[in-house]
């Protein structure tokens, strides 16, 4: 079982840079074709400060740190064990490539289901930037397989 | 990218334009791995996953949602989504052909409209049930 009384603990902020290098490895992995996502000049042609995030890279800037897998590890699940369940973003400002992000991550919530064979955990996200722009949320919610 | 999808364009039921893509290969796997950040071995790593329970190596669920994105910013630009989500309803195996298909279910004050949007392999499984809300001109 994991520990219910990490529901409403924060998890320590990262900031990290968002580098126009790895936006344009983003896209190749990704097969993004879309000039916009891997070239400056054709971002700022369509009204981006510079190379924009896609929409789903919150989630990679969160895994930027010396454990990936933090919240996880400090709850003593195990990794072999996780499955994603649910993701969910909102977006506010965007974020592109130059930005510096801050992440802030809160465990909403812990439960499970059949009995504690399967149990979830619900990890929401804020993101501002460097000049205190609200970039928006991602909520991930992954599922332990116990049995 | 310009896009000439208004609000008094779309009516509810529409479809967006359907995105196959590339058949997901072990190499796609290791570079989202390295590009993504999310080096998880149960998806780069065949002894780990099998360890785990798994038949092999098995798709991470954000290339899929980053798939899904491609469908909605190839549809309107990417600063008129306002909200994504989506559901894992099954793990995408190894060699998956992914098709993300949407359409409109609603359309909301505040020129918003709602999207039901999936992604399927090549037998027709769903593998992301997913929404977004866009704003539109």
């Amino acid at each position: 079982m994991i520990d219910r009384t990490f529901i409403g603990r924060s998890f320590a902020p990262l900031t990290v840079a968002v580098e126009a290098g790895r936006l344009r490895a983003f896209a190749s992995a990704t097969n993004q074709r879309d000039p916009i996502y891997r070239d400056r000049i054709a971002a700022q042609a369509a009204g981006y400060r510079d190379i924009p995030a896609p929409l789903t890279f919150l989630f990679t800037l969160d895994l930027e740190r010396e454990d990936p897998f933090y919240f996880i590890n400090e709850m003593k699940i195990e990794l072999a064990r996780v499955l994603h369940g649910e993701q969910a973003f909102t977006y506010g400002a965007p974020i592109c490539a130059g930005d510096e992000v801050t992440l802030t991550s809160t465990v909403e919530d812990i439960f499970d289901k059949k009995g504690g064979a399967l149990e979830f955990v619900t990890l929401k996200t804020h993101a501002t930037n460097q000049l205190g722009k609200d970039l928006g949320t991602m909520t991930r919610s992954i599922v332990v397989r116990n049995a | 990218m310009m896009s000439d999808v208004t609000f008094d364009s779309i009516e509810v039921g529409d479809s967006l334009p359907a995105l196959t893509q590339r058949e997901i290969s072990r190499t796609t796997l290791a570079l989202f791995a390295g590009a993504s950040g999310d080096h998880n071995p149960i998806h780069i790593d065949i002894d780990f996953a099998k360890a785990a329970g798994m038949p092999d190596v098995f798709a991470h669920g954000m290339l899929n949602m980053t798939y899904l994105g491609h469908l909605l910013t190839a549809w309107v630009p990417q600063s008129a989504v306002r909200e994504f989500s989506t559901r894992f309803v099954a793990i995408t195996q190894i060699h998956a052909e992914v098709t993300c298909t949407g359409r409109v279910v609603e359309k909301r004050e505040g020129n918003l409209v709602a999207l039901e949007i999936e992604a399927t392999d090549q037998n027709g499984e769903v593998k992301l049930a997913g929404k977004a809300l866009v704003e539109l001109p």
